[in-house]
């Protein structure tokens, strides 16, 4: 076979399942590990749970003494004047079209480069894979002055293919998806391919893809919180007329108001997407974590 | 071996496809990340030599005037000590927290996935509605932290004002926000522990703290240069939190006396309020020196400790 590389296989990278609970010895949690567990998850939870109690009650209510811990009344409300007074529709609108535009995009690209680095070989293979993993290190904000200018040449500063181009690829993905496939997918299902007259493109297609389904979903999903979540890039390159949702978030917050349960509201409705995503996927995201190293 | 089920032709593209379409496949990588990942890069380093100015029409090549004026920047100086002293606040306690709750997590639970969604979920979030919400909770007037602390007989703080105070409340988000992401990279290393090994500290005697001590950090000490390595490179470009920290203004200042400004936060400051892209561009290679730099100190010194 000419064009398969035999290559020991790697660890599998996959999120661990119920299959990888602790065996039989590992001590049993007593009652001050419930207590101080309790104590953390309540730490983590409060702020959260804060702002959705904000969010719920007019202005008079955040300077009540003692503060008032239940939620109250004033949620939709809250969240009708949050889209009266800023352009939230649209940067909610923006938000989907980066942050989809970019999962597709990354995951579809990792995939393919993940693909020709783990199972084919050709000249140069080690040393841009090298190159690839390399730039992962890289600081974001070493060339932000530079991507602006560039952006500015172009055009498209204000606009969404300022924050869409340059998201489109992540030398992580590719990383991630080498080291996937490299164990997923067998050789053999690839010398079978080969002799039935397959060609790279098809293989990729009906052999690759199917066994890349469960990376590229941790991926995407990653992918898709990274780019909801990001701020710096989108301030720095777009206008408060056509935000994403954080920069709209920030804009609101630095207003010269205190106008605490419009802006916490906001909060409230930037989070909801992505806490939604890991209500319903969190296990996956969990194992994704845990299984190396996802850089957030 | 290769099909050349009809003739010369087949096979001259069965090579081709063999030969060339792995570099097809991985074009639109090196192609976009050349394009707006590389190139920004090396372009600010000759940015940074000119006096590039948004609002001046005028283009110089200044040399290393730029990191020149920067030696004797106080703005800058005292931006490096704030980005300094956030980064140790921050990283010490959230690398030990993040231990001990790794701890507690490995052992055998009840409800596991639902702790661990709990301590993760503060990650998830974005950095802007973090740290919103706790610039309202350490709110001056009206912030919950100077309620508790009038409620135990303490002095309300005015966080926004002050250094140290500042300092403490930024990173605190910090923590917040990292501190379950890094316990569960912890948990999936102890993971990999051999349970032998703590009974046979359990037949010698060893307690909880002790098997702590001589196994687990041992052990774990790969994962915690890693988490350190990383935190370190994150806590040197922190820019959002002090940027929103102080609510209702968004001043690339980072408070009135500059209190927390970051060099991060400098170097937006420099770059986009008053477009000195040269300057700002000598910030941030000296920033990426000084991660780079600063990564190596802490991956020797992490690596010492405990050595066994």
């Amino acid at each position: 076979m000419t064009t398969i590389i035999t290559e020991a296989p790697r660890q599998a990278r996959v999120p661990r399942s119920r299959a990888a609970r602790p065996r039989g010895g590992r001590r049993s949690a007593g009652f001050w590990t419930y207590a101080a567990l309790v104590a953390v998850l309540l730490g983590s939870l409060f702020p959260v749970y804060w702002s959705l109690i904000v969010a719920s009650h007019d202005n008079d209510a955040i300077a009540r003494v003692p503060p008032v811990l239940t939620p109250g009344g004033h949620l939709f409300e809250n969240i009708a004047r949050v889209f009266d007074t800023t352009a939230f529709g649209k940067a909610m609108l923006n938000s989907f079209i980066v942050s989809g535009s970019v999962t597709v995009s990354v995951v579809l690209f990792s995939t393919l480069a993940g693909f020709a680095f783990a199972k084919l070989r050709f000249r140069g293979r080690t040393s841009l894979l090298v190159v690839a993993i390399a730039t992962t290190t890289v600081p974001h904000q070493l060339g932000i002055i530079p991507l602006y200018i560039l952006m500015a040449e172009l055009g498209w500063t204000g606009r969404l293919e300022a924050v869409i181009v340059p998201g489109l690829v992540t030398a992580f993905g590719v990383f991630f998806m080498t080291q996937y496939l490299s164990s997923a997918v067998p050789d053999e299902l690839l010398e079978a391919g080969r002799i039935d007259g397959c060609s790279t493109l098809r293989l990729f297609w009906h052999v690759v893809v199917p066994a890349a389904r469960p990376a590229a979903a941790v991926l995407g999903l990653f992918t898709f919180m990274q780019a909801w979540n990001d701020f710096f890039w989108p301030l720095v390159v777009l206008t408060p007329e056509n935000p994403t949702v954080q920069v709209a978030l920030s804009s609101l917050a630095s207003g010269y108001t205190t106008d605490y349960a419009l802006v916490l509201t906001g909060t409230v409705l930037a989070t909801v997407p992505v806490v939604a995503v890991f209500a319903a996927l969190g296990r996956q995201i969990i194992g994704g974590i845990m299984s190396g190293a996802i850089k957030g | 071996m290769t099909l050349a089920r009809s003739g010369p032709r087949r096979r001259w593209a069965y090579q081709l496809d063999v030969k060339g379409s792995p570099y097809f496949y991985i074009a639109p990588f090196f192609l976009l990340f050349g394009a707006v990942g590389m190139f920004p890069l090396l372009y600010t380093a000759y940015v940074s030599l000119t006096n590039w100015n948004l609002l001046e029409p005028t283009r110089h090549w200044v040399g290393l005037a730029n990191y020149a004026e920067l030696l004797t920047d106080d703005y800058f100086w005292n931006a490096l000590f704030n980005t300094v002293s956030i980064w140790l606040l921050s990283t010490v306690p959230q690398l030990l927290a993040a231990l001990f709750i790794a701890h507690m997590l490995n052992r055998s639970l009840r409800a596991r996935t639902f702790f661990r969604m709990g301590v993760l979920l503060p990650n998830v979030t974005s950095i802007v509605a973090v740290t919103i919400i706790f610039a309202q909770l350490f709110g001056r007037d009206f912030g919950m932290v100077n309620w508790a602390l009038d409620l135990v007989g303490l002095d309300p703080v005015d966080w926004q004002a002050g250094t140290l105070s500042s300092h403490i409340a930024i990173s605190l988000i910090v923590i917040w926000r990292w501190t379950g992401y890094n316990a569960l990279i912890y948990l999936a290393a102890m993971q990999t522990i051999p349970e032998h090994l703590y009974e046979a500290a359990t037949l010698d005697g060893a307690g909880q703290f002790t098997q702590f001590r001589k196994i687990t950090i041992p052990m774990l000490r790969p994962t915690i240069i890693f988490t350190a390595v990383v935190s370190t490179i994150g806590g040197f470009q922190i820019i959002a939190e002090p940027l929103l920290f102080q609510a209702g203004t968004g001043n690339p200042t980072g408070g009135s006396d500059r209190q927390f400004q970051t060099v991060g936060l400098y170097l937006y400051e420099q770059g986009f309020s008053l477009y000195k892209f040269g300057y700002a561009s000598a910030i941030a290679w000296t920033l990426c020196l000084i991660i780079v730099v600063m990564a190596l100190v802490n991956y020797s010194i992490t690596r010492r400790i405990r050595r066994s």
